[in-house]
């Protein structure tokens, strides 16, 4: 008996050695090994996107890519995968800057390494900067607000409300008064703290409007914010009367969308923050150059790139140092691509 | 029958020819092998040979790769300590975890949101948390109810107190900035952020023998002061165990605490004062942690009770109490964080994490059960 569990024993062990060694390294000549660290706990759904788009970019660009997350989400584990990063000696890593104090120090020793950095998702191009990563690939809030702002400027709006059921999160308000500059409003006086709860959102947001009867537009900052909005606006009989914007999507939302209650819904395009920092790592390694524009203009010349963002209809924005990844606007028009390639690449 | 008699009435041929088998001379080997941490010491040797094999060239075993996982180990042993003591006497603590977050908050939150030093805020947590160990372990010896339950409660309890307190006081659920003020207090720079020896580390990186980094600075600045905490605290706590009165009381209460009590063990100080030092080591985790990163948050320590207590049982505590060391479960610490980081030098995908670590653990956990029982079969 006690023979058989130690032969049981030593099958297990060297079961578990062989297919460490024998992991995935899937048949590609790929040397350039790099790693994407993000601050998601094994639960959030929204990252399947970006592991997908590591995946592509790395069959693109000949590279192999892992993915590393801290399993509950806590970001002091994340800093140790970082460390775990800079002591890998990776070709490239690329990190969210989930919170710049934690991770400055860990980010820091790789870059001390000489291992190139992009930043992606949280964070700010200023944070990127000091960090000394090469880019940062993410969607600037007050960029996104005012782009939004754009369009509604377009539309003929003059005044709006701002729902923001997170306004724990200081970023959050750069939405509303990207939004509010775009169209010559006053932030503050447009800009609602309604909090999480549904039935508190709605009735705040019937109540504002009660009070603000010549207000034009409704931007709500997420899905939390822009179902019990749309609720209120039903009851006060203003639905489809009142343009209305959001960020993200929702499958309310794009029933919104399709009946035309909602105009559009801000996309930051996750797809790009996992498939853009990859393709300019490699192209980096392969071409031996830092330079962001010449690294651009070869990503933006690259047929297999162009294939993909055509395909999942996906639009960055460039900039002469930063990408983009978002603002992209989900409208009646991309709608039906969307929903079918959402919670994959989209 | 005088002594003579006696004597030679034992050289006798007989069941005890060789003596009382009680004062057998024991080989040293068969003496190691009979301690109680020589299994998770033969644990953490296999996982090594495991990592070795699989990720031997991927720097993982470099200098700034052990540093790391050395620290995630370093954490983790520290809980793991408190935990192990508290099993052995017969207890558990399932609060370890949120403990860890409430007690960074309460060295976060008067830091930045009061103005206090943090020598000040330091004390406080320590205070606060030892009274909630205090409190853990009344009620547990009050009420009767297994600890199990008392404690879980106390996960929620300080779970939600973390989220609760740090909206209420920060409007926000991390609390960041405390990294400048402990580094330029004397308290936290004394005993909890930097590195020790970076003094020898830079000569060393001088004469070329450790990794520089661009400037000539080495690539690992010194050794984290929570490596030197797990050692310090480790030992402390084995010194206690083995080499004190007290040591007999915490194996005695585990084992069997009416027996204890009937033998005059102060039952109820010795469980009472094992929840307040798990608690106590808790606080430690949570200020070298909100030291080293700066920041306390809301979902810190998430877990970290079940990891303390499996590390406690690949170092052989049992999970009835009576039974277990407090080197074993360094090892076992050793262990978890070795494989924790180590599965991510392999090219495994991150979707299988859980299962491999699972698996390891499975592995260390049964060579470990099968080396002890092999050990105390043969005696």
């Amino acid at each position: 008996m006690q023979r058989y569990g130690c032969k049981g024993l030593f099958a297990a062990l060297s079961a578990t050695a062989l297919l460490l060694t024998a992991a995935p390294s899937p048949g590609l000549a790929a040397n350039e090994r790099f790693v994407l660290i993000s601050h998601a706990p094994d639960s959030d759904s929204w990252w399947n996107t970006i592991k997908n788009a590591i995946k592509q970019a790395g069959e693109d660009f000949d590279v192999s890519v892992d993915y590393r997350n801290p399993s509950n989400g806590d970001l002091a584990d994340m800093a140790r995968l970082v460390e775990q990063a800079a002591a890998r000696n990776y070709n490239g890593v690329v990190v969210s800057i989930a919170d710049f104090s934690v991770l400055k120090k860990p980010i820091e020793m790789v870059v001390a390494k000489n291992i190139p950095v992009i930043t992606i998702n949280s964070g700010t191009q200023q944070q990127s900067e000091q960090l000394g990563a090469l880019m940062h690939v993410g969607q600037p809030e007050y960029d996104a607000g005012f782009g939004a702002g754009q369009k509604a400027k377009a539309a003929g709006i003059k005044s709006f409300l701002c729902v923001n059921h997170y306004a724990t999160n200081p970023s959050s308000f750069e939405r509303c008064r990207g939004f509010a500059e775009a169209i010559g409003a006053d932030y503050k006086k447009s800009t609602l703290d309604t909090g999480i709860d549904p039935n508190a959102v709605e009735s705040k947001v019937s109540a504002y409007l009660r009070n603000n009867p010549g207000t034009q537009a409704v931007l709500a900052l997420g899905p939390d914010s822009a179902v019990p909005s749309l609720r209120a606006l039903q009851k006060m009989g203003l639905k489809s009367k009142l343009w209305f914007a959001t960020f993200d999507l929702s499958e309310d939302i794009a029933n919104g969308i399709k009946d035309g209650s909602v105009q559009f819904a801000i996309d930051q395009q996750p797809y790009l923050q996992g498939y853009i920092p990859v393709a300019i790592l490699a192209l980096s390694r392969q071409l031996k150059t830092n330079d962001m524009s010449v690294l651009q203009e070869k990503l933006k010349a690259s047929p297999k790139f162009q294939a993909r963002l055509a395909e999942y209809g996906l639009a960055p924005i460039y900039g002469p140092r930063h990408i983009s990844s978002g603002p992209g606007y989900i409208t009646r028009d991309n709608l039906d691509k969307v929903l079918k390639y959402a919670g994959q690449y989209r | 029958m005088n002594t003579t008699e006696l004597l030679a009435r034992h050289r006798l041929p007989g069941p005890h020819a060789d003596g009382d088998e009680r004062m057998r001379r024991e080989s040293l080997v068969s003496r190691l092998l009979g301690r109680p941490e020589f299994a998770s010491l033969a644990g953490a040797i296999l996982v090594f040979i495991v990592f070795a094999l699989s990720a031997g060239d991927s720097g993982m075993f470099n200098l700034d790769g052990v540093i790391n996982w050395m620290q995630v180990a370093a954490y983790l042993g520290i809980i793991a300590v408190g935990a192990c003591l508290l099993m052995i006497g017969g207890e558990f603590d399932l609060s370890i975890g949120s403990m860890i977050g409430f007690a960074g908050m309460m060295v976060a939150i008067p830091t930045v949101y009061f103005g206090w030093p943090f020598w000040l805020a330091v004390l406080f947590a320590f205070a606060g948390s030892m009274l909630l160990g205090w409190l853990n372990g009344y009620l547990v010896m009050k009420t009767r109810l297994p600890s199990f339950i008392v404690t879980l409660a106390f996960l929620f309890i300080l779970r939600g107190l973390t989220l609760a307190l740090s909206i209420l006081f920060a409007n926000r659920t991390i609390v960041s900035g405390v990294g400048e003020r402990a580094a330029h207090d004397w308290l936290g720079q004394l005993l909890f952020t930097g590195n020790v020896g970076t003094g020898l580390f830079s000569w060393l990186a001088r004469h070329g023998w450790i990794a520089t980094v661009n400037g000539g600075a080495p690539l690992v600045a010194g050794i984290p002061k929570v490596i030197l905490w797990w050692a310090l605290v480790a030992l402390a706590a084995s010194f206690v165990l083995a080499r004190t009165r007290l040591g007999n009381w915490i194996f005695a209460v585990g084992g069997d605490a009416v027996a204890a009590k009937n033998m005059g063990v102060p039952v109820r100080q010795v469980k009472i004062g094992l929840f307040v030092f798990t608690a106590f080591c808790a606080c430690l985790f949570a200020v070298l942690q909100v030291a080293d990163f700066g920041s306390a948050a809301a979902d810190r320590g998430l877990q970290k009770e079940f990891e303390a207590i499996i590390a406690a049982v690949i170092g052989g505590a049992l999970l009835t109490g009576g039974y277990g060391s407090v080197i074993g479960a360094c090892f076992g610490a050793l262990i978890f964080g070795v494989v924790q980081i180590g599965i991510t030098y392999t090219n495994l995908s991150s979707d299988w994490f859980r299962v491999f670590l699972g698996v390891m653990l499975l592995v260390a956990v049964l060579f470990n059960n099968f080396v002890r029982r092999r050990i105390t079969e043969a005696k």
